[in-house]
C-alpha cells in the first residue's frame, strides 16, 4: 500500500493532539512501571480502561488486518501513534503480551477462525493474555521445560507449574509451553504450544512479591488441568519452534506487533534533567566534571543504539557478522537501562537511600526503576544467555 | 531523517575495497608486509591510483572525483581491517586542508598532482604531544616577503615520501596552515620515529629558519574541519581494525583446545567476544553517522558525531586488542602472533588526535549545556 506523505503528516498532527488532550490525570495511587507490576485492582482497571480508550480512538493495532479489528494501515501509522504516546508520556498499554507477542504470533500462524476469536479482544483489552514459558527450576533454559501435558481423549491433561506469569491474576488466556513427550528425539521436539484458557479447573494462580515490594507476577500451578487439544498451536512437538517465533516478537527481532508503549519509559534525557536538579557540593550535579563525563558516556552509548537500528536497515553495511544488531536489541537496551538507573540514583546524594515515598527524589521512581530493570536483564533470556546465543549463532563459537 | 545516509557511491566503493584488500592484501600476510613496508605501500598506492582513490575528495576541475570524505571512509575502514599503514590517511588530510582552506590558485597548484597519485602528509602535532591542534609552538615570521619557519613537528607520517606537507604554525598570533614542499623539506632535519604501530612510517621534522614563499600559506585555515576529518578517518581505521582483531580472536577461539574443549566454548572468552562484536557494530554506526553529518554540512552535528565516534571507537578497539592478547595465552605473548599487531594499532589509533577522555571533555558542553 502506498503512503501519501500529506496523509501521514496529517495523522501525525492528529495523533499528537489526541494524546495531548486525552492524557489521563494522575490517579490517586502510584501507577506500575511496566505491565509486569500490575498488582492491584485499581491499577488494573485504570490501565484496562486506558488501553480500551486508545483502541476505540484508533491508535493501537493500526497495522493489523481490518477484519480482525485492526486498522489495516501500513506500519508507519502505528509507529507514529506509538511515538506520540512516548512523547506525551501517557500510561503504557496493559495487554502487552497479547498486543506484542501472542497477537502477532496468532496473526502469523493461526486459522482465520482463531484470529477472529482472539485478536479483537486483545486490542480492546477485554481479554488479557499472559505467558507460561519459564519454570521455577528452568529460568532461562526454556528447552528444558518440565511442565507436562498428557493426551487424554480430546484434551491434554497438564501438570506442573509456570513462574513469572505477569498479569496472571487477570489473564483470560495463556501462551503455554509444555512437554508432551519425554521420549522425543531431542528435548526440543518433545514440546508443544497451547493457547490455554486460564479459567480451567486445576489451574491456580498465586501472586509473587517482587524485589520492589510490589506484586504483579504470579506462579501458575497446573493440577490435572484439562486443556482442549484444539487449543494447540501447530502440531504436537512443534512447541519449540512456536516458542522461538514468539521470542522473536518478544525481542522485537521480528515486526508485526500491535504497537504502543509497554512501560513507563525513562530515557537519558530524564537523567540529564535530574542532573540539573540534583545538587552536589552546593552546585547542580551537572556541573561536576566526573558526572559530566559519565553522562556523556551514557549519551554516546544511547546514540550508538539508535544509529545501530538505522545501520541495520542498510544491507550494504551488514558487515561480516550479520544479525548482530537485531539479535542484541534486548540485551543492549536492558543493560543500558539498568546502568542508567544505577547512575541516576547516584546523583541524589544521601537521598539516594530513600525509596518509594513522597520525600524521595521523584517519589522514588529511580530506585524502583533500577530494581525493576533486572526484569529486563533477567527475563526473556538473561543477559548471560543472550551473550551465549549471540556468541554461538552470530560468531559461530562452540557451545559449552 | 535517518541517522545514516549511505550513498550508492559509498556502497560501490565499499564493495570494491572489500575485494581489493582481500585479493591483494590477505590478512595472513600482515607480518610479511610489515617486513617490507615500502614495497607494500607501492603496491597499495598503485592500486589506489588505478581505482581513482587518490582523487576522491579532489574537485573535478583539479583532476579528482568531486566526492567527499564520506566516500573515503569505506576505503580506510578496509585498510584498517587489513592493517595497512600507507600514506593514504595523511595524504587525504593534506588534501582536505587545501580543499577547505586553499585559494583557487593554491588548489590549482597542489591538488592535480595528488589526484594523479602524488603523496602528501600533515604535520599538526608537536613534541609536547598535545592533542589540541591550537597548541602550536612552531612559529612563522613574515620577513622581506618570505615566511621564516622555525619549530619542530612530530608524528609526521610518510614524510620521506611526501611531495609536500601541510604544517601548522603561529603567524601573527594566529594558527595558520602552511604548505612545505619536498625541496624545502630536504633542507630540514627529518628523523625517523620509533612508534608503537609498526605499520606506520613516522618522522619528526625540524624547521630551522626555513624560508617559504608567502603563496604557500593557506588562505583561510579551519582547524575544526581538519580535526573532524582526522577523527572521521581514524574512526574508520578503528572500525575496520575491530573487525580485523575480532577475526583473529575468533579463529583462535574456534581452533585452539584446552582441557579437551575449544576455548571458544568457555563463557569467560565467549562473552567478551560478543561484547567486542557489539562494540564493533556501535563504532561502525557512529562512524557512518559521522560521515553522513559531514556530508550534511552541519558543523556542530559533525563535531559531536566525529568526537563520539573517536571516543567510543578508541576504547572499544583498545579493549579488543587487549583481550586478543590475553585470549591467545602464551602464543599471544609472542611477536609472531597477529594479536600484538592489532593491539599496537589500537594504541596508535587511541592516542592520535585525542583519546576518549579528551573528547568526552569537549562533548560535555555540546551535549549537556
Amino acid at each position: 500500500m502506498s503512503v501519501s506523505p500529506t496523509e501521514l503528516a496529517e495523522f501525525e498532527v492528529q495523533a499528537d493532539r489526541w494524546f495531548a488532550e486525552n492524557k489521563p490525570e494522575k490517579p490517586g495511587f502510584i501507577l506500575p512501571e511496566t505491565f509486569m507490576e500490575v498488582g492491584t485492582d485499581e491499577q488494573f482497571k485504570f490501565l484496562r480502561a486506558w488501553q480500551n480508550k486508545v483502541y476505540e480512538n484508533g491508535y493501537v493495532g493500526l497495522s493489523w488486518p481490518k477484519e480482525f479489528g485492526g486498522g489495516g494501515l501500513p506500519q508507519v501509522y502505528q509507529d507514529i501513534a506509538t511515538k506520540a504516546m512516548a512523547t506525551h508520556r501517557v500510561p503504557f498499554l496493559l495487554n502487552t503480551i497479547g498486543l506484542n507477542w501472542a497477537g502477532p504470533l496468532i496473526l502469523s500462524m493461526s486459522s482465520s477462525e482463531d484470529k477472529k476469536k482472539y485478536i479483537p479482544s486483545i486490542l480492546s483489552a477485554e481479554e488479557i493474555w499472559c505467558q507460561g514459558f519459564s519454570e521455577p527450576d528452568h529460568g532461562s533454559d526454556l528447552g528444558n521445560a518440565q511442565c507436562k501435558g498428557r493426551k487424554d481423549g480430546d484434551d491434554y491433561v497438564i501438570n506442573g507449574s509456570k513462574i513469572w506469569t505477569s498479569l496472571g491474576m487477570y489473564a483470560k488466556h495463556m501462551i503455554l509451553l509444555v512437554r508432551t513427550s519425554t521420549e522425543a528425539e531431542s528435548k526440543y521436539s518433545g514440546l508443544s504450544f497451547f493457547l490455554a484458557p486460564m479459567k480451567t479447573d486445576g489451574i491456580e494462580v498465586q501472586p509473587i512479591r517482587k524485589l520492589t515490594g510490589e506484586y504483579g507476577f504470579c506462579q501458575t500451578f497446573f493440577n490435572d488441568a484439562r486443556i482442549p487439544a484444539s487449543c494447540m498451536m501447530g502440531k504436537e512437538g512443534d512447541g519449540w519452534r512456536v516458542a522461538m517465533a514468539t521470542l522473536m516478537f518478544e525481542r522485537s527481532a521480528e515486526g508485526g506487533q500491535a504497537g504502543g508503549l509497554s512501560m513507563m519509559d525513562l530515557s537519558i534525557d530524564d537523567v540529564i534533567e535530574l542532573a540539573k536538579r540534583a545538587m552536589r557540593n552546593g552546585k547542580p550535579a551537572i556541573e561536576d566534571p566526573f558526572i559530566r563525563t559519565e553522562l556523556v558516556k551514557l549519551i554516546v552509548e544511547a546514540k550508538g543504539n539508535v544509529y545501530m537500528a538505522d545501520k541495520a536497515e542498510i544491507p550494504a553495511l551488514e558487515g561480516e557478522w550479520p544479525g548482530a544488531v537485531t539479535m542484541s536489541i534486548k540485551l543492549r537496551a536492558t543493560e543500558f537501562k539498568r546502568r542508567m538507573c544505577q547512575f541516576a540514583i547516584s546523583l541524589q546524594g544521601a537521598n539516594a537511600s530513600r525509596y518509594i515515598d513522597d520525600r524521595a527524589v521523584d517519589e522514588g521512581m529511580w530506585q524502583r526503576s533500577y530494581l525493576n530493570a533486572f526484569s529486563g536483564t533477567i527475563g526473556g533470556g538473561t543477559t548471560q544467555i543472550q551473550h551465549n546465543i549471540i556468541g554461538e549463532r552470530i560468531l559461530g563459537l562452540p557451545k559449552d | 531523517m535517518t541517522a545514516i545516509e549511505f550513498s550508492d557511491e559509498q556502497s560501490m566503493i565499499l564493495e570494491t575495497a572489500v575485494n581489493f584488500f582481500r585479493e591483494k592484501f590477505p590478512v595472513n600476510e600482515i607480518h610479511e608486509r610489515n617486513e617490507n613496508l615500502d614495497g607494500s605501500t607501492d603496491l597499495f598506492w598503485a592500486g589506489a591510483k588505478e581505482l581513482g582513490w587518490t582523487g576522491i575528495v579532489i574537485p573535478e576541475n583539479y583532476g579528482g572525483l568531486s566526492l567527499s570524505l564520506s566516500e573515503v571512509v569505506p576505503i580506510v575502514e578496509m585498510m584498517g581491517r587489513h592493517l595497512i599503514g600507507s600514506p593514504f590517511i595523511p595524504t587525504t588530510l593534506a588534501v582536505t586542508a587545501i580543499v577547505s582552506a586553499g585559494s583557487e590558485e593554491q588548489k590549482a597548484r597542489w591538488l592535480p598532482s595528488v589526484a594523479e597519485g602524488g603523496i602528501a602528509s600533515v604535520g599538526l602535532t608537536e613534541e609536547d604531544g598535545s592533542w589540541n591542534l591550537s597548541d602550536v609552538k612552531t612559529n612563522g615570521e613574515v620577513r622581506d616577503g618570505e615566511l621564516i619557519l622555525k619549530g619542530k613537528k612530530c608524528f609526521v607520517l610518510d614524510a620521506k615520501r611526501a611531495d609536500f606537507i601541510v604544517v601548522s604554525a603561529i603567524i601573527d598570533h594566529v594558527v595558520s596552515l602552511i604548505i612545505v614542499t619536498r625541496e624545502q623539506l630536504n633542507k630540514c632535519i627529518i628523523r625517523s620515529e620509533v612508534v608503537i604501530d609498526e605499520t606506520r612510517q613516522s618522522f619528526s621534522i625540524e624547521f630551522n629558519d626555513l624560508k617559504i614563499p608567502l603563496t604557500q600559506i593557506l588562505d583561510k585555515p579551519d582547524l575544526n574541519d581538519l580535526e573532524n576529518a582526522a577523527l572521521l578517518l581514524i574512526s574508520a581505521e578503528i572500525s575496520g581494525g575491530l573487525s580485523g582483531v575480532l577475526r583473529v580472536i575468533l579463529s583462535y577461539l574456534t581452533t585452539r583446545k584446552q582441557f579437551g574443549k575449544y576455548i571458544g566454548s568457555y563463557q569467560s572468552l565467549k562473552h567478551p567476544a560478543v561484547q567486542i562484536l557489539l562494540s564493533l557494530e556501535a563504532t561502525r554506526s557512529h562512524l557512518y553517522h559521522a560521515a553522513a553529518c559531514l556530508s550534511g554540512g552541519d558543523k556542530i552535528k559533525t563535531e559531536v558525531a566525529a568526537r563520539s565516534a573517536k571516543a567510543y571507537g578508541s576504547d572499544a578497539f583498545a579493549f579488543a586488542g587487549d583481550r586478543a592478547i590475553q585470549f591467545h595465552g602464551g602464543f599471544g605473548f609472542t611477536y609472531e602472533c597477529d594479536a600484538q599487531l592489532f593491539l599496537r594499532r589500537a594504541l596508535w589509533c587511541q592516542y592520535q588526535f585525542g583519546d576518549a577522555a579528551y573528547h568526552h571533555s569537549y562533548l560535555a558542553p555540546l551535549l549537556l549545556d
